[in-house]
């Protein structure tokens, strides 16, 4: 199902958008574009952090995701559930009854991520203790973080710790636990992530992350809840299915993954604008004084997922009294399911202007040259996210310069020889 | 040599929240050029340390910077101070910042250090009571 050529899970509903310039401002790669009145996503630049989804008033932002029919496809299905899914209900806060009804969703078994994430926890903290890994090491949890970095942060792409999700982990232990179970062929199983954001949906469809992913389809948290919210009331016998302890179920929450590495120095970054700023001073040599650094792309952490239902406040006082009644760590998954990654984050120049530095040079100092006869109002009219974008895609060749409604409005006072009716007016 | 960017900055000694704004505006400009990862790192380290020099010691100065195929050329003028004694100053740990200025985070003697360990070539001119110019290469190939 994943393929060479898939680039990302956010998608535009073209009836939808109006054209304004919402996400446009917000995209943190300046991925997107205002083209004939509609958002274009550009495909390299984007990283699925999901902001433009967040930030549109229109819901034209949408992510690909599974529907359940993807269920029929497999002889045993199990859903794979990230913690903050916990977190999505107004009246339960009972892990084993969310469990138990997603059973009633045709799902044969469950496995809880968050047992990966405190594999992935005891991992980072061995690593850590030997001295290895290049200081600050950053989490890779976080796959709209880990391409930002691919994208915009080449130099510290050794610094990313090899591991890999906690979601990959899960899937592999949850796979091969089925095979003992059931004696079936491990195509035959079908690992459903119950997942509350777009860059997991692209985690396991693009190779160039994941080589060898575990996961066969992605189902958002809204599609479950929905689902989900029938069955919940219905159910007379709570199954005992919870296995994940408070260390891994924190990993919901911006913070809980750093706290589980017990690094003396720790540093939780949430928000891509604010993940950002950090990568920044990490390549400036700012904070080489830190061990470990956790950085996730949505607001409060995967609870502020673009996919989710709940408001993420809520859903993080909820997720953080559920873990009160938890074991710190429970059993954890075998060591013989590998921990590391298959494939490290490959860098994807995708600012870059030209494979030639030369040209490179020549069309950088192009758009020096127009950014400074544009008006620096960065208005977003033109299309561009701002001045300096828009004489960076006039060079490329896919802007001209009336784009820009000032330019255009002077272009028409030159050759009608007069100044528009609203500038005749001005107050005395 | 008409095949070259050159860039003219301006820094304020005036605020300190703005120090480190044109190394981060150059590095931004050295991505796009996609030059070598270790290229544009070293360059942003070198310049963010010699700027926030520039800044907690001289009352600011001017920053030119000339991009060609083979290197980059950063030039740094302030009209602060100047630098008594230049080879204590590029030992590590030696630093004459204030505690204030400790505080805050800077001042912890490896400016000069990093700076030197980052470029290919570095140059320090200094006249007490008339200023300091810097003059740093990073070559691109």
């Amino acid at each position: 199902m994943y393929s060479e050529n898939y680039w990302h899970s956010v998608r535009l509903e073209r009836d939808l958008c109006k054209g304004c310039t919402n996400c446009l401002k917000q995209c943190p790669t300046q991925a997107i574009r205002i083209q004939k009145g509609k958002a274009k996503i550009l495909k390299e630049r984007c990283i699925d952090c999901g902001e433009c989804i967040r930030v549109c008033p229109y819901h034209a932002k949408k992510a690909v995701t599974d529907k359940f029919d993807i269920l029929n496809n497999y002889k045993y299905k199990i859903a794979l559930v990230a913690p903050a899914f916990f977190g999505q209900f107004s009246k339960t806060e009972d892990c084993d009854l969310v469990l138990t009804a997603l059973l009633g969703l045709g799902f044969d078994d469950v496995y809880e991520v968050a047992r990966g994430a405190q594999a992935i926890s005891a991992k980072t903290r061995e690593l850590l203790s030997c001295g290895e890994l290049i200081k600050p090491a950053i989490s890779s949890a976080c796959p709209a973080v880990t391409r930002l970095i691919a994208v915009r942060f080449p130099n510290l792409i050794p610094n990313i710790i090899p591991l890999r999700s906690p979601m990959e982990l899960a899937a592999d232990a949850a796979r091969r636990d089925a095979v003992e179970k059931t004696g079936l062929s491990p195509k035959d199983i079908g690992i459903i992530f119950i997942s509350p954001c777009a860059a997991k949906a692209t985690a396991i469809r693009d190779e160039r992350l994941v080589k060898n992913t575990n996961v066969d389809g992605i189902i958002s948290f809204r599609d479950t809840c929905l689902e989900l919210a029938q069955k919940i009331g219905g159910i007379s016998e709570i199954k005992h299915l919870s296995h994940a302890g408070s260390l891994g179920t924190m990993w919901a929450t911006g913070g809980g993954e750093a706290r589980a590495t017990q690094a003396p120095r720790r540093v939780a970054v949430d928000g891509i604008h604010n993940v950002i700023q950090l990568l920044e001073d990490i390549e400036d040599d700012k904070l080489c004084d830190v061990d470990y650094v956790e950085a996730l792309a949505c607001p409060g952490g995967c609870v502020g997922g673009p996919l989710t239902s709940e408001n993420s406040f809520v859903a993080r006082s909820k997720i953080s009294r559920i873990c009160k009644a938890m074991d710190a760590e429970t059993e954890m998954i075998d060591s013989s399911v590998d921990r590391m990654w298959d494939a490290s984050p490959v860098y994807r120049p995708v600012m870059k202007l030209d494979e030639d530095l030369g040209i490179a040079m020549q069309m950088a100092m192009k758009i020096e040259e127009i950014a400074e006869s544009l008006p620096g109002l960065d208005c977003g009219s033109c299309g561009s996210p701002s001045c300096r974008a828009l004489a960076e895609d006039i060079v490329r060749g896919h802007a001209s310069v009336e784009d820009c409604i000032f330019k255009l409005r002077e272009r028409y006072e030159q050759l009608s020889g007069q100044k528009p009716a609203d500038s005749n007016n001005e107050p005395d | 040599m008409d095949n070259a960017i050159k860039l003219h900055y301006n820094v304020d000694g005036e605020d300190f929240t703005l120090a480190g704004t044109t190394s981060a505006t150059v590095k931004k400009y050295l991505k796009t050029l996609g030059l070598p990862p270790d290229v544009i790192r070293r360059t942003a380290i070198a310049m963010y340390e010699a700027e926030i020099n520039m800044v907690i010691h001289a009352d600011g100065g001017v920053i030119d910077v000339e991009i060609t195929p083979e290197k980059i050329h950063i030039v740094l003028k302030d009209r602060g101070p100047g630098i008594p004694d230049v080879e204590k100053a590029m030992q590590e740990g030696y630093s004459t910042a204030s505690n204030e200025i400790r505080e805050l985070g800077f001042g912890a003697g490896m400016g000069l250090p990093n700076i030197k360990t980052c470029s290919d070539e570095m140059k320090v001119d200094t006249v007490i009571g008339e200023g300091t110019t810097m003059d740093l290469v990073i070559n691109i190939k």
